[in-house]
This record gives C-alpha cells, sequence and structure tokens, in this order.
C-alpha cells in the first residue's frame, strides 16, 4: 500500500508538470481581474447584460467626425448613378494620391496587380480568374467608390477595411493607373 | 518473407503495365474525340482573362454555367450578347428576357473579336481536354503511400500494448513466486541493512549534511523564481482555434497583406479580428483547397478532405449557402480564442507602432507567414517593451510637426539619431496611468 502511494505521488507530481507545458493554456495570472477584466471588452461575447455589444449604431446618427451613410443602392441603376453623378470630395494632391497607393498596396494588389492590368499575385498564381484589365472597362471615380463600397460580381465590399477618406484616395489613385494603362 | 518481397513486385509490375494500358486506352479516346487542342487552348486562355471572374463551365457562380452554351443559344445570338449585351437588349425580346435573371449587369466586351468569340465558345463546347496519364500516375502513387508503413496511431497503440503485457507478466511472476513462499529473503534483507548503513553514515557526516543543504536550498530557489517568472507570461501560447486557419497559406503562400485582414491596426488601439465578410472577399470564390494543400494542425497534418470542411464551417458560419451562392442570413459567431492579451494597466496602441513607427507586424508577432497555427512570439512582459524603447530610433523623416523637438532632443544628448526612450519613451505615464 504504502508503495502505491508513492507511485500515486510521483505520477501526480510528474503530470503536473507536464500539465504546466501544456501550450494550449494560459499561465497563472496574479490578480487575473486585470487580465480579464470586469468593464466589458469590445466583441467579447458576453457585453452587457450577458449580449454581446458590438451592436449595429443607431440608424440615422452619424458618428463624431465621420460621414453620412453611403445611400446608393446595389443595383444596376444604383451603379449606374454613381458612375455618372457621384463626384470626389478630396483634393487631387500628392498627398493622397500617396495614400491611395499605399491602401492600394495593401487591400488591391493581391488582384488587379501592380499596374491595374489585373496581373496581381492571386491571378497569375492561378487562384482567382477572370480579373479584368482597369483599362477594359469603363470606370470613373464614382463607379469606383460604389464598388468599394458594395463590391461587384466576385468582388466583395471593402467598405469595412476602410475609411470614407481611404476610398476615395483608393479611386484617384485608380484613376492614374487607368489613364497610365491606356497611354 | 522472401516470397511476400517476390509477390509485391509482381504485383507492382503487373498494376503499372496494367496502368499503361489504361493510359493508352484514353489516350486513343481523346483522339478519338478530335479536339483542336490550339483552338481549345486559345479558348481556354481567353475564357480565364475574360469570363471565369463570374462564369465557370460547371457550376453556376455570379452569371450562368457556360458549359454547352452553344447548345441553348444561337452564335449570332452569344456574340451580340457579348459584345454589348445592354444595347442588345433594346432590339432583342429573348434578350432582354434573359437579363431578367441577373443580378448584376453583364459588362460589355467589345474589344474581342469575332474569332476570339468562337474561340471562347468552342472552349465551353468541348470543356477541358482530360488528361489520362496524369490520372494514372495519380493512382499509382497512392497504392504506394498507403503501403508504406502502418498508421502512427497504430504503432502507439501497439507499444502500448507491449508494456501493459510486459506489467502484467511481471506482476504474475511476483504473485507465483509469493505464493511459493518468498523465494529470496535473504538478499532482500541484505540490501536493507546496506542502505540504513548508508543513511547513518550520511547522517553522521556534516560536511555531506551541509552540502546537501545548499544543494537543496538552490534547487528550490531555482523552481520557485521560474515558476514565478513564467506567471502571466504566455510566451507560446498556442490555443486551438475553432477553425483550423492557416497563416502561412494566407499570408505566406498567397502573400495577403497582412493589414487587409486586421485593418483596424492602422487607426485603432486595436489589430482586431476581422469579421467573416472579409473572408467571404475571396472564399465567395474559393470554396475548396488545391489538392497538394497541406497545413499542420495541433500535431495533425489536415490535407484537402479536412480543409475544405474547415471552409465549410466558415460558410455555416456566415451563413453562404454555397450550391446557390447566396447568403441564407442564419449566421453564427466563430469563437476564436485570444492569444495576445495586455493587463488593463498597460496601454498598448496598435496605430502608434504600425501607421505612426512604420514597425512591421513580424517584430512582435515573429514570423507569421510561417505559422500554420498562430502561437505568441513574443514574451510581451515590460522589460522587452523597454529593451525596444531603449534600440529603436525614432523615425525623424517627414515628420515636420515634431521637427522642432527631435532637433533639439539631438543636441540636448548629443546625437544623430534620437531613440524613443529619449523622446520620453520609458516614462511611466506613457503606458501606465
Amino acid at each position: 500500500m504504502m508503495k502505491n502511494f508513492k507511485l500515486i505521488i510521483a505520477l501526480v507530481v510528474l503530470t503536473s508538470l507536464v500539465a504546466c507545458n501544456d501550450k494550449t493554456k494560459r499561465q497563472y495570472q496574479y490578480m487575473p481581474d486585470m487580465y480579464e477584466s470586469i468593464p466589458y471588452d469590445v466583441d467579447a461575447e458576453n457585453g452587457l447584460g450577458g449580449k454581446p455589444v458590438n451592436s449595429k449604431p443607431v440608424s440615422g446618427t452619424i458618428p463624431r467626425g465621420g460621414t453620412p451613410a453611403y445611400d446608393i443602392p446595389d443595383t444596376i441603376e444604383g451603379y449606374e448613378l454613381a458612375k455618372t453623378s457621384l463626384k470626389s470630395p478630396l483634393e487631387k494632391n500628392e498627398k493622397n494620391l500617396d495614400n491611395g497607393k499605399k491602401m492600394y498596396t495593401i487591400y488591391c494588389i493581391s488582384c488587379h496587380g501592380k499596374k491595374g492590368a489585373g496581373q496581381g499575385y492571386l491571378a497569375t498564381s492561378e487562384k482567382f480568374a477572370g480579373i479584368p484589365s482597369y483599362k477594359d472597362r469603363d470606370i470613373t471615380e464614382g463607379s469606383i467608390y460604389h464598388v468599394l463600397m458594395h463590391g461587384k460580381n466576385l468582388m466583395g465590399s471593402h467598405s469595412g477595411q476602410l475609411t470614407y477618406k481611404e476610398r476615395w484616395q483608393i479611386a484617384q489613385y485608380v484613376e492614374v493607373l487607368r489613364a497610365d494603362l491606356l497611354k | 518473407m522472401k516470397s511476400v518481397g517476390l509477390y509485391n513486385r509482381l504485383f507492382s509490375v503487373f498494376h503499372k503495365s496494367f496502368t499503361l494500358l489504361l493510359v493508352l486506352a484514353f489516350s486513343i479516346s481523346t483522339y478519338a474525340q478530335d479536339v483542336d487542342e490550339a483552338r481549345q487552348k486559345a479558348g481556354k486562355k481567353l475564357f480565364k482573362s475574360q469570363c471565369a471572374s463570374c462564369h465557370k463551365l460547371d457550376k453556376k457562380l455570379v452569371g450562368p454555367a457556360l458549359g454547352g452554351v452553344e447548345e441553348r443559344r444561337e452564335n449570332a445570338w452569344l456574340k451580340a450578347w457579348i459584345k454589348n449585351n445592354a444595347e442588345f437588349q433594346k432590339v432583342n425580346t429573348e434578350a432582354a428576357e434573359a437579363a431578367l435573371y441577373a443580378t448584376s449587369a453583364m459588362n460589355a466586351f467589345p474589344q474581342l473579336s469575332d474569332a476570339e468569340i468562337d474561340d471562347i465558345l468552342y472552349y465551353t463546347t468541348v470543356g477541358e481536354i482530360k488528361k489520362a496519364a496524369v490520372v494514372g500516375e495519380v493512382a499509382v502513387g497512392g497504392q504506394v503511400l498507403q503501403k508504406s508503413g502502418a498508421p502512427e496511431w497504430l504503432i502507439y497503440l501497439l507499444a502500448a500494448a507491449i508494456v501493459v503485457a510486459f506489467l502484467m507478466i511481471a506482476s504474475l511472476l511476483k504473485q507465483v513466486s509469493e505464493l511459493k513462499g518468498g523465494a529470496k529473503p535473504g538478499v532482500e534483507s541484505n540490501l536493507k541493512r546496506d542502505l540504513q548503513e548508508l543513511w547513518v553514515g550520511a547522517k553522521n557526516n556534516t560536511f555531506l549534511k551541509v552540502l546537501s543543504t545548499i544543494f537543496l536550498l538552490l534547487i528550490g530557489a531555482y523552481i520557485t523564481f521560474g515558476t514565478l517568472f513564467k506567471v502571466g507570461v504566455d510566451q507560446g501560447y498556442q490555443p486551438i482555434q475553432p477553425i483550423a486557419f492557416s497563416h502561412k497559406i494566407h499570408a505566406g503562400e498567397n502573400k495577403v497583406d497582412c493589414q487587409y485582414c486586421h485593418s483596424s491596426a492602422k487607426h485603432s488601439k486595436h489589430s482586431g479580428i476581422p469579421s467573416l465578410n472579409v473572408c467571404m472577399n475571396c472564399h465567395k470564390a474559393i470554396a475548396e483547397v488545391a489538392e497538394t494543400t497541406e497545413i499542420q494542425w495541433n500535431g495533425q497534418t489536415y490535407g484537402k478532405a479536412q480543409l475544405d470542411l474547415e471552409i465549410d464551417k466558415l460558410y455555416e458560419a456566415v451563413g453562404w449557402d454555397k450550391d446557390e451562392l447566396v447568403y441564407t442570413g442564419e449566421e453564427k459567431p466563430v469563437k476564436w480564442i485570444r492569444l495576445h492579451n495586455l493587463p488593463d494597466f498597460a496601454y498598448y496602441n496598435h496605430a502608434q507602432h504600425v501607421t505612426v513607427a512604420g514597425i512591421a507586424c513580424q517584430k512582435c508577432h515573429g514570423p507569421v507567414e510561417e505559422m500554420d497555427e498562430m502561437y505568441q512570439y513574443s514574451p510581451l512582459t515590460m522589460g522587452w517593451c523597454i529593451n525596444c524603447h531603449r534600440e529603436t530610433n525614432v523615425d525623424l523623416k517627414s515628420n515636420e510637426y515634431y521637427e522642432k523637438i527631435h532637433d533639439q532632443l539631438a543636441e540636448k544628448y548629443g546625437v544623430e539619431k534620437v531613440t524613443i526612450s529619449q523622446l520620453g519613451g520609458l516614462e511611466c505615464g506613457k503606458c501606465h496611468y
């Protein structure tokens, strides 16, 4: 019996040592209330009253420093309307163009390529097929902005990843790319 | 043993010759179809570059499936439609009817010539040329793979069985010897006596006592401090995520920018977990992985079969019907497990590091583009933060707002470049308030 008891102790020590190295578990925390905070975290599962708090903004409201919601619908007519009537509120200067290029390099280049000819890495490695060159499409800054908001065909909406200003900066850069391709 | 080897060799010879026969038969049958390969190739290339973003041959994508479309519409009708469907709709009632089925208008393709459209249509009629030879080889490869050794778990199981059997035999032998009346009592008592003598000897040796006490104390201190220093430091933390998402495939092989998905890093304190519509920007079109894709996940190798199921998990969560290609509206969040978690008393801001300082994500998060399974690369301790703030120079270029203070600081410290700590990056209140 005594021998078994020692064996059990040895096993317990061994398993606890092994358990300490379990990389799927966090280490012990001193005063964990600073790690798992008492106020609710953004996007956390249990927020206010046990419900998630990432709810949509109240309809009809605009955040401070924000812009009115984009109200041109994602339809064939909406696309035409944006193409003909929507104009960029930004000044066309180097600064905007530079940031447009920066954003283009993050969000567009994978498919549309460095020059906008549809030869991005995902196209040349045959992950995506049929990405058009900007020169083959009759696009305006309004239609570019509209497509960034709603997506078109297989392209999804990129409105959540970019701010109002950044979308217009990208539109400006895409127009420059298109002009270069048409040369 | 020898005969088995002979049998295997014979079998493989037979198998290979059979495959060869099969290949021959297939190649004959493809020739019999009489496909103009050059035209098919030209048509395929055009189809891939112009049409494939909305059409597939066998499945609905944005537009309808185009396999055998010439059986449904006349050649001239198709040409008119492809070149400028909007104009064509005004003069042709059938075209106007067809447009009603579409959710978005098809683009006009005035740049395509009649011959090019004919090539595309030829491709939609004949489809892919079947490569029988490749199929044969894959089958042989599969056979070889299956032959090479038993699966790993089987080996472990066998090893465990052997150990258990050994223990059982040992205990049985012991019982037998006890039943016989204790075979070797003399030896045991001798050992006991020896040990006792040793213990008494050691007890009376003061030097040995002091030495062992110091040794024990040192070991105790090592274990205690080792444990204490680990408290709250989660370096290497690698929880099992609900979906087998591989950063290696997305950021490494496919070269998607980190910020494409973690887009809030550039403006916000947090580098958020992307919402599922960001996944769908690509996975609307990519419903399955390539044949050769493999990742290491939780100690296992996941191939195409498992990974396709992982993409299905995304579709289920975001409510995407992958056959009808529509959202069903039944959503449920994916419960990703957060790795990097700073306590509330430390302030950290992603935008300051990513946008202002322009630091690469890898500096803190490690080689993420090589990780199938994400783990915490850095300790995220205060010492680690401070080290970096001491060593890193502030980017002084094109920052007019701070030009004056940068110059003053450079003069004060007599240096060309100013580190973050000289700019006040070590002040307590910068991160703790």
